[in-house]
């Protein structure tokens, strides 16, 4: 089934009824997602886009069985928002909402642990654009059309460049399994290791592209892990080359602070892990195919 | 957001921490008039710019007297002070902190910040203090302890106890300097703060403890809710490029090339940059037009982009996921027409409609150079800026 989200996958929104939440439910909609209903507090008992509205997101998942909540809830309460689906049994959430500060993000990790790992909520961002697999259903703000149904994984801390990445690769006719935005913020649900995981697990998977970028240790930590544990080709680019130390570039992830976090050093790290390297932001096609191509030939 | 060390200083006494008398001056006459105040012989005279590495680069200056003072402040207002950590343009000195002069016995450096591997705050302190945080790492690795808090709880006494006796301090200063610990992490947590240093905190003859220096940055996320925090912003010590997009609520980071780019979404703006870069050229700016693209904003995004007196050549990359190019297309032409953009312009546009978008651009009558894919942008913006170069060097 590709990865967490498929055709049969039930969904909500948290933030339903706003002018950002309704907009991208619509679009879900038409994708073909399973979107149940959604909540904004106070707005219990109303019907909106044709799909039920709940008070709570526990009083979502008792009446519509939903396993899936998307947050496009404003910053302020965006913390709140996701700790409450996690207690309310939701075992996805996507989190598009950007400027959480960080000590909520703190917090919300903290919560999260407090229930077993079987009974866990996984969480996709926030600041992300989300995640689609491709002919089946979008739980995200992402363009539907761009992507192709196909068998490789993409997870990105970007949005425009994961779509920059998945159009190179639907021009060569390479098809997508699932895509996955973990988001650009420095605190994030699910790290680029947490995705590989899934997308080595998973049946429908060939191959999976990293798309990362200066800051932090995830992209490091995930190329140790599948040099280790990874069987399938994974291809990486990382975003950030011309940055200089110790400034934002957008993302408030998106820093050089410590050794290892510029592009060229991550790089370094990847390729010696083994990892195969996009060389410039236009060639995600070409690598894919290459690499696709010599998988093929070594069957 | 950083602010400045008085600032910090002031957060930090409101909250228990001792540091020196001192005071803010604007001119000679008020740096002289607050010596008065402090009292005291002798008085450090501290330039009032976010950056460290202060001291190497003339903005400390010991003084006895008040024609000293006088002097040092003459010569540090109205100058650029430019440190390892301000870049080659420095920073501009308008306000200047005195203090009375400590007399230090021993040096110890404490350091808070977010640890994006343990996602909690980490505490960082060493004995070897005095020094930067990379050349303690690197001279006296072993003076390093580390300890991170539990978001959960928060930090509790005992683990700043432990730094505390693991500073190797004496013991009738182990109170002291847990107590001034324990403070410091309430600043950083009540305040949303992303980094606290305090280096030195040293230790006086007269066995005090006090915060010779004060550094702090915070959350810019969180200052929606800390109004007392968004108030000590000072925009002098920021880039005016950066300024003037900020203001306007464009993502905008100023470098040195002459590329100019427009771009939406901050991983697209990288990976374009990169481009350039690979292409043979340099960006002149990191500018994130954000998800709307509109008429108006691709119009302040020319304006943000051509403030920079450097850019020669401005390349235009949008990837339109939930907009259409078609519109981003007209904001473009209606953005060229109003703003007057007279260097070279490469537009890349990608996604809903961009074929659309493309003839629009193409039917215009402006001069604008269409490009298909992203490293076709790059390779068309480098040559555009090269002609241009040469035909203003001709």
């Amino acid at each position: 089934m590709a990865i967490l989200l498929n055709r049969s996958t039930r969904v909500i929104v948290q933030g339903f009824t706003g002018k950002i939440g309704s907009f991208h439910a619509e679009d879900m909609k038409r994708y073909g997602t399973k979107l149940v209903g959604g909540v904004t507090p106070g707005k219990g008992g109303q019907t909106h886009l044709g799909l039920p509205v709940f008070n709570t997101v526990k009083g979502a998942v008792r009446e519509t069985r939903a396993e899936a909540s998307i947050v496009f809830v404003p910053p302020p309460f965006a913390a709140d928002s996701i700790m409450e689906a996690a207690d309310a049994g939701i075992k996805l959430c996507v989190c598009i909402t950007d400027g959480i500060p960080s000590q909520d993000m703190m917090q919300v990790k903290r919560y999260m642990r407090r229930y077993r790992f079987e009974d866990r909520m996984r969480l996709i961002g926030p600041n992300c654009a989300g995640m689609i697999t491709p002919g089946q259903a979008l739980m995200g703000i992402m363009p539907g059309n761009i992507y192709l149904p196909g068998r490789v994984g993409i997870v990105g801390r970007s949005g425009t460049l994961g779509y920059e990445a998945a159009s190179q690769m639907k021009a060569l006719g390479i098809g997508v399994s699932t895509s996955v935005g973990i988001g650009g913020d420095p605190i994030n649900g699910s790290s680029f290791k947490d995705i590989l995981k899934l997308f080595e697990q998973d049946d429908e998977t060939d191959a999976v592209v990293m798309i990362g970028e200066i800051g932090g240790p995830q992209e490091a930590e995930a190329a140790i892990w599948a040099r280790d544990n990874m069987r399938k080709p994974l291809i990486a680019y990382i975003a950030g080359l011309s940055a200089p130390k110790g400034r934002r570039m957008g993302h408030a992830g998106a820093i050089i602070s410590a050794f290892g976090e510029s592009a060229q050093e991550k790089v370094e790290i990847l390729k010696e892990a083994g990892v195969i390297i996009v060389p410039t932001p236009s060639s995600f096609g070409e690598v894919v195919a290459d690499t696709l191509a010599r998988m093929k030939k070594a069957a | 957001m950083d602010i400045h060390e008085y600032q910090a200083k002031e957060l930090l006494a409101r909250h228990g921490v001792h540091v020196p008398r001192g005071g803010l001056a604007y001119s000679p006459e008020q740096a002289t008039y607050r010596a008065r105040e402090i009292g005291g012989g002798k008085w450090v005279l501290k330039a009032q710019v976010h950056s460290g590495a202060r001291g190497k680069a003339g903005g400390i200056k010991l003084c006895a007297n008040d024609e000293e003072i006088s002097s040092a402040a003459e010569a540090m207002l109205g100058r650029k002070l430019v440190t390892q950590q301000t870049g080659p343009r420095g920073k501009l000195i308008s306000r200047l902190y005195l203090e009375e002069a400590v007399d230090i016995a021993q040096e110890l450096y404490v350091g808070f910040v977010l640890d994006r591997k343990e996602e909690r705050v980490m505490i960082v302190a060493s004995a070897a203090g005095g020094m930067e945080i990379e050349d303690i790492v690197e001279k006296a690795p072993d003076s390093i302890l580390r300890t991170s808090v539990d978001p959960g709880v928060g930090m509790q006494r005992f683990q700043a106890r432990e730094i505390a006796f693991g500073l190797g301090l004496d013991h009738n200063l182990i109170g002291k300097a847990a107590e001034t610990i324990f403070s410091c992490y309430q600043v950083f947590r009540d305040y949303d703060a992303s980094m606290l240093e305090i280096n030195p905190l040293v230790v006086t003859r007269d066995g005090n403890l006090i915060a010779l220096d004060a550094k702090m940055s915070f959350d810019e996320n969180a200052l929606f809710r800390r109004p007392e925090i968004s108030e000590l912003r000072d925009k002098s010590q920021e880039d005016p490029r950066e300024t003037f997009a900020s203001d306007r609520g464009l993502s905008y980071v100023g470098l040195d090339g002459n590329i100019g780019c427009i771009i939406n979404g901050a991983g697209l703006a990288m990976a374009t940059m990169d481009m350039i870069k690979i292409a043979g050229g340099e960006p002149a700016n990191f500018l994130d037009i954000g998800g709307g693209a509109s008429p108006e904003r691709v119009a302040k995004s020319f304006r943000a982009v051509l403030g920079d007196k450097n850019v020669e050549t401005i390349l235009v990359n949008i990837f339109a996921g939930i907009n259409r190019c078609d519109w981003v297309a007209e904001g473009v032409i209606k953005a060229i027409r109003e703003v007057g953009v007279t260097v070279p312009l490469v537009v890349r546009l990608s996604g809903t409609k961009a074929e659309e978008g493309r003839r629009i651009l193409a039917d215009s009558g402006e001069a604008v150079i269409v490009a298909d894919t992203l490293a076709e942008a790059a390779e068309k913006a480098v040559a555009a800026w090269r002609a241009a170069a040469k035909k203003k060097a001709a």
